[in-house]
């Protein structure tokens, strides 16, 4: 028996929550995975369909309530009574992206792009449209496909693949 | 450090085989390396591996994205360039460090 680790081969990420560390989550890992040459497909569902939603893609924020590891810069505790305050998340969200643009994380439609540029697939989940009452052409036009989560399934099989739920 | 021989220069890799010491590079060596991994280079690689090293000579930090904005190819161009793990592969062939970016 050789022990030798194999290379992951593929990799299936499913994102379903829509605030911005979530859905960055998920496109740097699979962003990241295309950079290595890793097949890599993503799936959205539930609130992680704002992220390919045309109309909510640039809208997406971080919650400052209910959000225990949230910090004001020089690591200050933040007060979960400031986060209730009218644009306080607004603010925060804008500082968020604007951290990330020095690092040069790019905005989430052309991150959408990078990746398929790579050959990275991206699709939306049927059901979760179906519930908010979305269509295709609400969707950022780098959505391969609208699926059922069974459809997703047939497409992640083969050797060295992993599905990743974030 | 590895020795190896590119194009008949002696260069040093590390493990990962990349080059150490970026002085050491040419255009035959870089040539060398491609074929390596089976990649013949042109015109529009050289120009991509010059915007390479140029963008690290200047202590930026290279990402996939900083080369769609270079001007010189969009970002499916470079994978098509450098087919696979693009980044690495052209870091690797233009005789600098292995990118520490995840984007």
């Amino acid at each position: 028996m050789n022990n030798k680790e194999k290379p992951l081969k593929k990799v299936c990420i499913i994102c379903a929550k829509g605030a911005i560390e979530d859905v960055y989550a998920s496109l740097v890992m699979t962003n990241g995975a295309v950079m290595e040459g890793i097949e890599a497909k993503i799936f959205f569902t539930f609130f992680g369909l704002d992220a390919i939603t045309k109309k909510r893609m640039k809208k997406l924020r971080t919650a400052t309530v209910g959000n225990s590891a949230m910090r004001m810069p020089g690591n200050i505790p933040f007060p979960t009574i400031l986060g209730t305050l009218p644009f306080v998340e607004y603010g925060v969200s804008a500082m968020m992206k604007s951290q990330m643009e020095k690092l040069d994380i790019p905005p989430v439609d052309e991150f959408l792009e990078m990746i398929t540029a790579g050959g990275g697939e991206i699709y939306a989940c049927k059901l979760a449209m179906d519930m908010f009452k979305l269509s295709k052409e609400d969707l950022s036009e780098h959505v391969s496909d609208v699926l059922t989560i069974g459809d997703f399934y047939g497409m992640c099989g083969g050797e060295n693949t992993q599905i990743i739920f974030t | 450090m590895n020795q190896k021989e590119y194009a008949g220069v002696s260069v040093e890799v590390n493990d990962d085989g990349y080059m150490t010491n970026s002085e050491q590079w040419n255009k035959e060596v870089a040539k060398a390396i491609a074929a390596e991994g089976n990649l013949e280079l042109t015109d529009k690689h050289f120009e991509v591996l010059e915007f390479i090293r140029e963008k690290l000579a200047s202590g930026a930090t290279l990402t996939i994205r900083a080369i769609g904005k270079s001007g010189i190819v969009d970002i499916k161009g470079f994978y098509q360039l450098f087919p696979g793990a693009p980044l690495k592969n052209a870091t690797k062939i233009a005789g600098v460090p292995k990118p520490a970016s995840c984007i």
